[in-house]
């Protein structure tokens, strides 16, 4: 259930951006020990890590008593594509204005 | 890992400025480039623009600022015919002189502020993979049509 709307609303956050280079940098890791690097407290950590989840882009798995997380990558690949097509069709329609503009 | 929140293009134009100008902001030259439907605009700050295509309709933009042969900048619609909660982007175009030609700058930023609206995620929950599928289909589709 991943929409890249809500992908782009969850990578908005520059906290939500900085768990996810945690756990990039970590490979996973637990809402505490993400939250030990942060100037946020854990229950705050939690949070972004749902709507982080919500938009696709979490792994979890259980070990022991803790829940590690880990980075999804997909979703990110699919919305770069996306924003790489938005650019190539500024550059298709800047190609034609400036035929338009050069050609008189 | 990041996904930025803006794209920005630009181009040098060998043409001047005025000419420029008019042929990104006057509607009855926007169709020869951009949507080649047509195009409508009151071209003031809250002003009305609508963009045609011929394959994907009409969609209802709106003028956020002019400054002659400086900057005009509209939000558009990325999913959906008109601007709503979460929906838009801003586009930017900044034109400056060089020479006897014109840069040409766009940028189209926003994209982190996008979001479907919560009782929207509920039906697209609901719908499962009919509502992802539609989703997908419109920002790839508002991706196309602007080509066309």
């Amino acid at each position: 259930m991943v929409e890249h709307a809500d992908l782009f609303a969850a990578l908005g956050d520059p906290t939500r951006r900085q768990v996810l280079n945690i756990l990039a940098e970590r490979g996973e890791a637990s809402a505490t020990a993400i939250a030990s690097q942060l100037p946020v407290s854990r229950p705050a950590v939690v949070k972004h890590l749902g709507v982080l989840d919500r938009a696709g882009l979490l792994e979890e798995r259980r070990q022991g008593r803790e829940v590690l997380f880990s980075v999804r990558p997909e979703p990110l690949e699919s919305a770069s594509r996306w924003l790489a097509v938005v650019a190539s069709e500024w550059d298709r329609r800047l190609a034609a204005l400036k035929r338009l503009a050069e050609d008189s | 890992m990041q996904i930025p929140d803006q794209i920005e293009r630009e181009v040098l134009i060998d043409a001047p400025i005025e000419r420029v100008w008019a042929l990104i902001t006057e509607a009855e030259h926007v169709g020869a480039w951009f949507s080649e439907a047509g195009a409508e605009s009151d071209l003031r700050s809250g002003g009305a623009m609508r963009l045609s295509w011929e394959e994907h309709g009409s969609i209802e933009a709106r003028v956020e600022r002019v400054e002659p042969e400086r900057l005009f900048a509209f939000r558009w619609p990325l999913f959906g015919e008109t601007i709503a909660q979460g929906n838009s982007t801003l586009v930017e175009f900044s034109l400056a002189p060089e020479g006897e030609a014109t840069r040409v700058k766009v940028v189209e930023s926003g994209f982190a502020e996008l979001a479907i609206p919560e009782d929207q995620q509920r039906r697209h929950v609901e719908e499962n993979t009919e509502g992802w599928k539609g989703e997908v289909g419109h920002l790839v589709e508002h991706a196309e049509r602007v080509t066309a």
